[in-house]
Parts: structure tokens; sequence; C-alpha cells
């Protein structure tokens, strides 16, 4: 397979995957419980949401493995398991996609907060970090995805531990910015000009945003990445913000609305386009419509 | 008194090497020690939750004024317990579902030491079940709970649902905050109170506890 780094920089736009974890507890991931727990007792259930994306027209399917380094997972007594955890999720991915789609290794915040401002060490958050891309790049994983990073030098660690492991694998990197008054920050105060600086440094191939936001706001974040950043973009936009119905999770934004948002992503030159929190295959299918019509736009081709 | 700003001060822009010397000086002034932690460590850390609601400053500038919270209560503890400073009650409080954005129950729970209360921090991901359990065990007469997701608002319900049938809505009272939730959310579920911010949630916490107590 051509690698996603190389597509990208001949001006393609790829269609990465939606949610997972709200298909997981429909299908019976119990409250409370590590959603990777699952990767050891249920890897069948992980098949089914992967092909569920590659039937919807994804090239890009992310792992189970969210919350898989051993720190994270130490919160549930499964850091002695982070090899299998994170193997066994890569292998059913491949398993359900074969080479049709890349197999995204997703690696998630670790939980904990770095010296001086938390009491974790960066030495031990990178081997944490380390021994978490060491199964999941050993199992084959076509690119590393570290995602919804709030911290920009936990980010950076995350990325480098990679590049420790392999250092030709593509590396996405995407951080979670809140809308404020004086612009874009995560949690942790950094803004999109950093992100940008740090996550470049860092050897991240492709950088962006997901999760916090529905489209609209992430149509302003992927402008101000382009102010600061040459390299190609990756947003994954939640189905907007989860509202409270009757007792029932919400989320707003319909497949049609996500996919005309989806146009303006491109336009503003994301490369890679998926779903967060809320999005169903459905929002998947509809968002890979409108990369078609936009691939053929950008390439003279009459739209059918 | 100047002393107990430049406490507050020196709190919110997270000093802890200065706000225990200050401390010191206080009580060296002649000022109680009750007075120097409401009006120097606790104003200080309801100044910094309201930054960090309005996005004035971040997690990394709340977890140092934490710290220098901790460093100036090390100094008021044993003169507050020699000083007969009773505990106000128990709290039980906890994240419906959490990540780092758990700091607003974490900046409750650390104002809510400060004001006298014993916290019996409950962590992230805490289900219904366990937050009556706990309460119960510890014989706590508060539960604080707080939602970052809408997702997790339900489990809310479940607790306030879960006290009435258990019948122990009369001495256990709940309160709840976080983002998504509201004095309407909480009107609606039948939890006891809201707490818009910090300082609301504390003061929320204190008419509970002293109803039920």
């Amino acid at each position: 397979m051509e690698a996603i780094t190389s597509r990208v920089g001949r001006g393609q736009v790829l269609l990465a995957d939606g949610a997972i974890g709200s298909l997981l507890m429909a299908r019976g991931l119990p409250r409370g419980a590590a959603p990777e727990s699952l990767n050891l007792s249920h890897p069948e259930t992980l098949e089914e949401i992967a092909r569920l994306y590659l039937d919807a027209g994804a090239e890009i399917i992310q792992t189970n493995t969210f919350g898989a380094s051993p720190l994270k997972l130490a919160n549930y007594g499964l850091a002695d398991q982070t090899a299998a955890i994170n193997e066994n999720a890569v292998r059913a991915v491949r398993r359900a996609v074969g080479e049709r789609a890349y197999v995204s290794a997703s690696c998630g915040p670790s939980g904990k907060i770095l010296q001086p401002y938390g009491d974790t060490e960066a030495e031990k958050m990178f081997e944490s970090f380390q021994t978490q891309m060491q199964a999941l790049i050993g199992a084959g994983a076509d690119i590393i995805c570290v995602e919804t990073m709030s911290d920009v030098s936990e980010a950076q660690l995350a990325i480098q531990a990679a590049r420790s492991v392999s250092p030709s694998i593509p590396v996405m990197a995407t951080m979670t910015f809140e809308a404020t008054a004086r612009g874009f920050f995560t949690i942790m105060g950094v803004t999109i000009e950093k992100a940008c600086r740090v996550l470049e440094k860092a050897g991240a191939d492709l950088i962006g945003s997901n999760c916090g936001n529905g489209s609209l706001q992430m149509v302003a974040i992927a402008k101000e990445f382009r102010k600061f950043t040459g390299l190609p973009l990756l947003i994954q936009a939640n189905a907007g913000v989860p509202e409270l119905r009757a007792g029932q999770v919400h989320y707003p934004e319909t497949p049609e609305y996500m996919a005309e948002m989806s146009r303006d992503l491109i336009r503003t030159g994301v490369a890679v386009i998926g779903g967060c929190c809320g999005t169903t295959p459905e929002h998947i299918r509809a968002m890979g419509k409108v990369v078609d019509e936009e691939m053929q736009k950008r390439h003279g081709l009459p739209v059918d | 008194m100047e002393i107990l700003k430049q406490i507050a001060q020196c709190l919110e822009v997270g000093d802890d090497a200065v706000v225990p010397p200050l401390v010191r000086q206080a009580l060296a002034e002649g000022i109680v020690p009750k007075t120097i932690l409401d009006e120097g460590l606790i104003a200080g850390m309801n100044t910094v939750g309201e930054k960090f609601r309005v996005h004035d400053i971040f997690l990394p500038d709340v977890l140092l004024a934490a710290k220098a919270m901790y460093a100036g209560m090390d100094v008021l503890k044993p003169l507050l317990i020699s000083a007969g400073v009773s505990s106000r009650g128990r709290v039980v409080i906890g994240s419906v579902q959490g990540d780092l954005h758990d700091i607003g129950k974490n900046l409750v729970g650390i104002v809510l030491k400060g004001a006298g209360f014993e916290v019996i921090d409950l962590g992230n991901d805490v289900a219904a079940e366990k937050f009556v359990a706990a309460a119960k065990s510890q014989d706590a007469c508060v539960i604080g709970m707080s939602a970052l997701l809408t997702t997790t608002m339900p489990v809310m319900k479940e607790v306030v649902d879960l006290l009435k049938k258990e019948n122990l809505d009369g001495r256990i009272k709940t309160i709840i905050g976080g983002a998504p939730v509201s004095q309407n959310y909480a009107g609606e579920i039948g939890a006891d109170a809201y707490g818009y911010d910090c300082a609301q949630a504390v003061a929320g916490v204190k008419k509970l506890a002293a109803a039920v107590l």
C-alpha cells in the first residue's frame, strides 16, 4: 500500500472512521470498564466495528487503543496486559480490513499530568508511551495517531516514543481545543500556534484537532492551523455538542450537515477527515461522498 | 488587612514558596487561623476557580495554586485543630465520568477541606451505587457530583433516585456541578443544590450540611 503521507502529499483527501466507544457500548461494554478490556475478551467486536466503517468508505480505521498506555491501563489493573491489548487491537482491525484500509493505531493521553504541575516525570511518561508503541508497531500498524491531547509536551513525548520504535512510521497528532473569548486553547492553555510549532518539531507528519467541538468550530480551528503550519491537516469533529433529550444523550449534527461542513474543511486544506464522539458509519458515508465530489473538482473532472 | 490580600494574591499565582511565610507572618500579626484561612487561602482559591471558569487561566495555573494552598494549609492545620475548629461533617465527592477535566471537582474538594469538611474523593467514573455506598459507610451528609460530559449526566439522577429508594434522602443531601449541568437540571432530577462555580458549590455544601447535622 502507498503510505498515507505519500498520498496526502499528492493532494489526496483521505476519509477516516468515526466514533468507536459508543458502538462498543451498544454492544454491551459495561459502564466503568476499560473499553480496551474488550481487546482481550471480544476481539471479534472490534473486527465488526472496523468492517462497519470500512463498508462506509473509510480508508483509515482506528484501533481500540486510545487508553492502552500502561500508565492509563494501571487505573484498571491492566498495565501488565499492555502488549496483548495493543497487539490484539491492531490484528483485529487488520483481519477486518486487510490491505483495503490503513490500520491507524490510536494513542490517547496517559491521564497523568507532567511535572511541575502534576507528579509524573517526563521519562516515566515516555517509557509508558514507548511500551504501547512497541506493541502497536510490532503488530503491524500502518500509522500512529496520537490524539485528543491537551498538553503539547505529552503529545511530543508520544510522538518521540513512536519514532524511537520506528523512525519511518507515519505519525498523526491531534489536540483538543476549547473556544474562549481570547481564541482557541486546550485546557492546559496551549494555543494552536504553539501546537503547530511543537508537534511539527516533534516530527509529526500530519497534525490537527479532534473532539471537543462540532463541525462549525472545527472549520475555524482548521483555518487557524493553516495559518501556522504547512503540514497536512487532520480533523475529526464531534457530531456537535451532546444534549440530553428525555434522559437520552443526543448528538445534534446529522450526517448531511457534517458532510456539508466537510466541504469547508477540504477547501481549507484538510487532508484527512473523520469523526469523533457521536459520529456513526452513516456520518462517515455521507462525508465520503463529499470527499469524492471535492476530489473530482480538484482534479478537474466532471462531478457525476 | 493587607497581609491577607497578599496571601490570596500569592496563592493565585501559585507561589508555594511565599505563601507559608506569609501565613506565619499573618499569625505573628495576631490574625486568627480561621480568618487567614477564609480571607487569605480560600479567598484566593475562589478567585482561581472563577478565572479558570472564564478561561482567563488554565489547568497548570490551577494546579500550582492548589499546591500553594496546601503549603499554606500545612502551616494552619495544627493550629486549627488545637483551636478546636471541629469538622463540619463528611462530604463524598466524585466525577460521574472524568479525565483531566475533573479539576473542577478537585478544586471544590480542596476548598471544602480548607473550609473544615472531611472530604472523601471517589475520583472519576464513579457509579451511582458507589456514591451511595460510600456516603452510607462513611456517614457523610452530602454527596457532591460533577459531570463534564452530557453523556454522563444521567448518573446524577440515578444517585438521587437511589437515595430516595433507600429512604436516605433526608440525611444525605446531593449537590451537582460541571459544565453541562444547570440549576434547571438540578430541579429536574431532584438534586438538593447546584453549584455554578467553586465558591457557590462550597456555600451550597455548607448550607446542606448545616440543615442535616
